[in-house]
């Protein structure tokens, strides 16, 4: 190793630190600038959803059992922008002659999509097994969901159902907005 | 402590040395032999292998965000440009690397040849670099068809049409590589694998050949050395660092300075684009090109470069004749300067060409349209429906097209062309009916100069008669005309002019209730409101709806009538769709999307 190292050791050092700061130096620039893209989606929040109007209050059976809908509203994808087009679909029951309530359709689990079975009055996700009652509590002590049904803000005017549409955050105990 | 951590390391890299001999790998690579100590001159391979794997770092990055269609592909890149943290710096940095590898390139080769280090043994290493110059060419050309700009775009559609001209299996090859017989979304899947996969990943099998033969025969020392032999590491590895630096310190310059690469309007196969160009470095062929006239584009476009090339590859051969070498150097020499003149000649043209600078300005407004446009958020069917709905775009290109042939638009062609003077048969439109507009307009001085009716037939008629007969001597007629200026342009709504209406509407009462006088004002012959009898009707004059449907049917009784002067009824005979006309009209009328605190254009 060395034999051929013929200048003297202190320009000998001081070469092969000057190569290594250089070379650190011009190293890193690419794989920097390419992380700052990468990190982009970090730094953007998604913006506060709007109150939708998802549904009439007539369309609901007074029995109570819900209904799902999708949700229209303006969808924005990178650089796309599209308004009213479906961005998810909530569960909407009536539990009055003008109160509503309206459970965001994805698993707090994993995020699967939550079927209603008519049977057992009770919703239940394919995925892994989670089951909730009907008002969106947990059924079974063992489901794998960490909290109960993702209820979301809403109102009915003039006999129609608004909503303020929104995803939380999956698999953690607390309803964490997304 | 530390001597215990020193042992453990010296165990660990024992460990993994006989699992991976990794230290003998190390020694190989650093440990290169210098005959005659490190030189600046051999540093051009190191820096291009450097910058390569720049390229395939930010290549990949860009992948990232990438999206390869038609409809997405000006998109994400103008979303990385415009939107993505530091992505324009990346999409710089991908951008000018190219160029600079170009440059080193061409530095490389011309060292190679002077240093005579093609020569035996090492004929087969020049061969090596010989393809992987071409293949970096070719990763050049593939990649200014991705961002799906106007640029990009008809710079493919000349290459891939060379391809189609080649004789033989030429338009099938061309097909094949644009992925049928127009441009869309399987040209950009193709170019894209082509530029991230297949041709890098060939580069990279011919990097691994080019060094390991590189390494075999040694590098071709400068004689006479310059003193005794070094290793790579470190004196050379440091001249190699520094030289990267450099090169990286001027590519960053230009990085910052043009705020990363350029993107122009998206691509648009309908659009007519004089501004097209290849990258700079191609300029000389692209030159070239124009020598050969006709049929003889064939030699100029392939024969001619393609002789060059197996001249350039037959290099290690010719050098074995006694003047080869000289020979080499003088055909290496005369292509270099060729080039550089080719270029310079191309940019000479194109300084000298008006038209190509119009056009040139033309582009860079689109492309900051399109920008802005697309600020607002993009709608799937692309960027490009938005240009094409918007009438600040669309506008000055419908009117060159069906106006221009009479009207005038601040004296040029609504594009910035300059039109004969001789062909000016009707108004000047800029500022339609607004008040600068009416005021030339109600004045006997200038109604009958070329920007209102000079070179219609209304100078014999009636309204130009009855201004020269009324011409205000009084102050108190001065200023009825100056409010009949202002009522009449406050017909129009010019959205620019919403303000100073509400806040002169004293006057503008005044001047409608000159207008509605049927014994001396207007309606005493025009049809205004619900007086008066004669056309043209001044009812809602040069509002939106007024303009449309006059540019629809000017012989319609409402307008002109029978004293129409060859002013075609654009949409009643279907000329212009309902949609064009609008456009030209809220262009006309300076109605567009503007951005929130963005300053009105002027």
């Amino acid at each position: 190793m060395t034999e051929l190292q013929t200048s003297p050791d202190r320009r000998n050092f001081f070469s092969k630190a000057a190569a290594l700061v250089v070379g650190g130096l011009i190293a890193v620039v690419a794989p920097v600038a390419g992380m700052f893209t990468l990190f982009d989606p970090l730094r953007r929040k998604s913006a506060a959803r709007n109150w939708t109007r998802v549904a009439s209050l007539g369309s609901l059976p007074d029995s109570g059992e819900p209904r799902k809908f999708p949700v229209l509203d303006t969808l924005i994808d990178a650089w796309n922008k599209t308004e009213n087009v479906p961005i998810g679909s909530v569960y909407v029951q009536k539990t009055g002659d003008n109160t509503v309530r309206v459970l965001n359709s994805v698993c707090p689990h994993l995020g699967c999509s939550v079927g209603f079975n008519a049977t057992s009055q009770g919703y239940f996700c394919p995925c892994h097994k989670s089951s909730f009652a009907v008002d969106g509590r947990i059924l079974d002590p063992k489901s794998p969901s960490p909290r109960a049904m993702d209820a979301l803000e809403a109102e009915v005017r003039n006999g129609e159902v608004w909503v303020k549409f929104q995803n939380f955050r999956k698999g953690s105990p607390d309803k964490i907005p997304v | 402590m530390a001597k215990r951590l020193d042992e453990g390391r010296a165990a660990m890299g024992t460990w993994l040395d006989q699992r991976t001999g990794y230290k003998a790998l190390l020694h190989e690579t650093l440990f290169e032999n210098v005959p005659g100590g490190a030189r600046w001159r051999y540093a051009w391979g190191s820096t291009l292998m450097f910058f390569f794997s720049v390229q395939v770092i930010t290549g990949i990055f860009l992948w990232m965000s990438y999206s390869p269609s038609s409809q997405t592909a000006w998109e994400s890149v103008y979303y990385i440009q415009h939107h993505m943290w530091g992505g324009w710096f990346l999409r710089g940095l991908h951008h000018f690397v190219a160029q600079a590898m170009t440059v080193l390139l061409v530095l490389h080769l011309m060292q190679v040849v002077i240093d005579g280090a093609y020569k035996a043994p090492r004929e087969v290493n020049f061969w090596f670099g010989v393809g992987l110059l071409v293949l970096t060419l070719a990763l050049s050309l593939t990649g200014y068809l991705l961002p799906w700009d106007q640029n990009g775009y008809w710079a493919t559609a000349v290459t891939t049409n060379i391809v189609g001209m080649s004789p033989g299996l030429g338009p099938s090859m061309q097909e094949m590589l644009v992925g049928g017989a127009r441009y869309g979304h399987l040209t950009l899947t193709r170019f894209f694998a082509l530029h991230a996969g297949l041709i890098p990943g060939l580069i990279i099998l011919l990097i691994v050949g080019h060094v390991s033969l590189f390494r075999r025969h040694g590098l071709t020392p400068k004689v006479p050395l310059k003193g005794p032999d070094q290793g790579f590491w470190p004196e050379q590895v440091l001249r190699d660092a520094v030289a990267c630096l450099a090169v990286l310190v001027v590519v960053i310059f230009f990085v910052v300075r043009e705020h990363g690469a350029p993107l122009g309007a998206p691509a648009d196969p309908a659009e007519q684009f004089s501004a097209a160009r290849p990258e700079w470095y191609f300029l000389f062929l692209f030159q070239f090109l124009k020598y050969f006239p006709g049929k003889t584009e064939l030699i100029g476009a392939i024969v001619l470069p393609a002789l060059c090339m197996l001249v350039l590859v037959a290099i290690p051969i010719l050098g074995q004749w006694k003047l080869g070498h000289r020979f080499n150097l003088g055909f290496l020499g005369a292509m270099l300067v060729g080039a550089v003149l080719l270029t310079w000649q191309a940019k000479r043209d194109d300084q000298r060409d008006v038209e190509f600078q119009i056009a040139k300005i033309g582009a860079a407004r689109d492309a900051a349209r399109a920008v802005e446009l697309a600020n607002a958020g993009v709608p799937i069917t692309g960027a490009l429906s938005l240009l094409r709905d918007d009438p600040l775009t669309q506008g000055p290109r419908i009117f060159s097209r069906n106006c221009a042939s009479c009207h005038r638009y601040d004296g040029h062609d609504g594009l910035g062309n300059a039109l004969p003077k001789d062909s000016i048969s009707a108004s000047d439109l800029k500022g339609f009916a607004s008040r600068v507009w009416v005021q030339g307009f109600l004045n006997a001085d200038t109604i009958l100069s070329s920007r209102y009716w000079g070179g219609t037939i209304h100078t014999e008629g009636e309204m130009a008669r009855w201004l020269s007969d009324h011409i205000p001597a009084t102050d108190e007629a001065r200023a009825t005309r100056a409010n009949v200026v202002l009522a009449l342009s406050s017909l129009a709504k010019r959205p620019s002019q919403a303000t100073v209406d509400v806040t002169d509407r004293a006057r503008i009462a005044l001047g409608i209730q000159f207008m509605r006088d049927t014994k001396s004002g207007c309606a005493s012959c025009h049809t205004f409101q619900d007086v008066g009898t004669d056309s043209p009707e001044l009812t809602e004059w040069g509002s939106r709806q007024w303009m449309i449907e006059f540019v629809t049917d000017p012989t319609h009784p409402k307008f002109f009538g029978r004293d129409n002067d060859r002013m075609p009824s654009f949409g009643k005979d279907n000329t212009l769709s309902e949609r064009e006309i609008a456009m030209v009209v809220d262009w006309i009328r300076e109605e567009w999307y503007r951005p929130k605190g963005a300053i009105k254009p002027p």
